[in-house]
């Protein structure tokens, strides 16, 4: 019965999520005190934290897991390797060596050091502590977190869209060495190519200089749309769901801005010509403000707050068929679960290119304020 | 906030920063650039073309125009080498008219000289005939006054008479 449970759940998940969905395959190893629950997702508590663990990053590549007839959890997926910088210095492992444990029960040896796991981050405990002591708050009161270069699943997503771009336009730039017009694949991307080109970066930055910027554009552009796609499907990755993703993109842009910004940009930013002095410090700080710190921070906040919404969004719907079990039957509670997390894939589809479009726009835009003529400004 | 924080992974920013930043690079030098270069050959070749195409086009008009113009030309110079030649036609016939007319007027003036000249000979002879005759006349009668009155007269009276039949 259990496996019949666990088919049928997998097959309908698989069904939905065929095209576009996140994978919901069941996991249980999310919570610290559900280690006797046999691993199923079916309370609202649960599904909340199963949904939480899922936006997360994570160190391994899990497909799915279920619960096998010992009553043991099976992890279908493969460990990433885990690169750590700590006190000793470099520590690598796999990530297989915590046993998909994400609480800090299991403990990794490495150089003398121990290492734990609590909520998709790696703790390095204190000297001489053998076990993870938590406060009140479930807060490691005997651990530090350590630099994390893990080879995690987003940085798999990335590597895998960074080759799919890589492969797919250095294909499209080869084959116009032989003809004036790609074909193939290549024919659905150059027209993107000259979307962004014509829409976005040549209206935003300005004829005379946007050349320079549309190699960073393009690449931002395809980069986000193809990682919120990614995300769109079953394997559950959430790359640009990660602040730290979207902070490093929107660092970019501002690194790019400030670098590029003409000596117009600066001087109406810091000394504002034609307001009286002693405003100019004023608005020198809001000025200031607003492009170091607001404009950064709203690309950053835009992209990973629609991308995580989305899939909590979507992770909620298709909890439906298990949250509404009770009320509604296993007929009805799937129907609807099927039903609204199509529509709402279907919009989180159209947000995936919106985001990617609206991050770059604004990229743009904020270049092209950096390096247009000042002069006839007012 | 404090949740934000905490799920910032500084490890995985550094990562991305890394990748992101040889993707950019990689993607400039092996894609973006030649495929930018090429659109732009390729959108600059279209518009030679089209520019090539309304050149020819121009030209095509052009060379129209000039084939009308050239027609048109040389219609006006038949138009006009016609009118020459009826003018010169024209122009002969009243030359020769006018010659003509001269021809015969010198003739008609020539005529008449010699009409005139005839005449006056005529008349010179007639007078020179008179006088003769008048002499003639004048001697008989000279001669023959000194016999009688009544032959004189007789004489002069035939005199006229032959005068006159002359």
């Amino acid at each position: 019965m259990k496996i019949a449970q666990k088919t049928i759940k997998f097959l309908l998940i698989a069904a939905i999520t065929l095209f576009t969905s996140v994978g919901f395959a069941s996991g249980s190893d999310k919570k610290h005190d559900n280690q006797n629950d046999g691993g199923r997702v079916n309370t609202k508590e649960e599904v909340e934290a199963y949904i939480k663990h899922h936006v997360k990053d994570s160190h391994d590549f899990s497909l799915y897991s279920y619960t096998g007839d010992d009553g043991k959890r099976h992890h279908v997926g493969f460990p990433l390797p885990v690169i750590l910088w700590t006190s000793e210095g470099l520590v690598t492992f796999m990530s297989s060596e915590f046993h998909h444990n994400d609480d800090g029960h299991v403990i990794v040896e490495k150089k003398g050091l121990k290492f734990a796991k609590i909520h998709s981050k790696i703790y390095e405990l204190d000297k001489g502590a053998a076990t993870v002591s938590f406060d009140d708050t479930h807060h490691a009161t005997n651990a530090h977190k350590v630099l994390d270069f893990s080879i995690t699943k987003s940085v798999v997503g990335m590597l895998l869209v960074g080759l799919l771009l890589f492969f797919w336009f250095s294909r499209l730039a080869k084959q116009y060495k032989t003809k004036k017009i790609p074909t193939g694949f290549s024919r659905v991307l150059e027209p993107l190519v000259l979307y962004v080109r014509d829409e976005i970066a040549k209206p935003n930055i300005g004829a005379k200089h946007y050349r320079r910027f549309t190699g960073y554009l393009l690449t931002v552009f395809f980069f986000i749309w193809a990682l919120n796609l990614l995300g769109m499907m079953p394997f559950g990755f959430n790359v640009t769901g990660q602040i730290a993703v979207t902070a490093a993109l929107a660092i970019f842009t501002l690194v790019i801005y400030s670098v590029s910004g003409t000596k117009g940009y600066w001087m109406h930013m810091v000394w504002m010509p034609g307001v009286p002095v002693l405003i100019r410090p004023v608005l020198a700080i809001i000025e200031l403000a607003g492009a170091m710190l607001i404009k950064p921070f709203s690309l950053l906040v835009r992209l990973f707050a629609n991308i995580t919404a989305g899939h909590i969004v979507v992770m909620s719907l298709i909890a439906i068929m298990f949250t509404l079990k009770q009320s509604i039957g296993v007929a009805g509670a799937t129907f609807l679960s099927v039903v609204l997390s199509f529509l709402i894939i279907l919009i989180e589809v159209l947000v995936a290119f919106l985001q990617a479009y609206i991050f770059t726009m604004l990229s743009a835009l904020f270049i092209g304020m950096a390096v247009e003529d000042h002069d006839e400004h007012h | 906030m404090e949740a934000l924080l905490n799920d910032f992974s500084p490890g995985l920013f550094i990562v991305q920063t890394i990748l992101l930043l040889a993707l950019i690079g990689l993607m400039v030098k092996f894609a973006w650039k030649p495929i930018l270069n090429s659109l732009n050959e390729r959108e600059s070749g279209i518009e030679d073309a089209l520019a090539a195409a309304e050149n020819a086009r121009k030209e095509m008009q052009n060379l129209q125009a000039d084939n009308a113009k050239l027609v048109k030309e040389a219609r006006a110079e038949r138009d006009a080498m016609m009118k020459e030649a009826r003018d010169i036609r024209d122009k002969m016939i009243a030359e020769a008219k006018e010659d003509a007319k001269e021809v015969t007027t010198k003739l008609i003036e020539n005529a008449q000289a010699s009409i005139v000249q005839e005449k006056q000979a005529a008349l010179a002879e007639i007078k020179k005939n008179v006088a003769e005759l008048s002499i003639g006349i004048a001697e008989s009668v000279i001669k023959k006054e000194l016999s009688n009155k009544k032959d004189q007269l007789k004489l002069v009276e035939g005199i006229l008479k032959d005068v006159t039949l002359n």
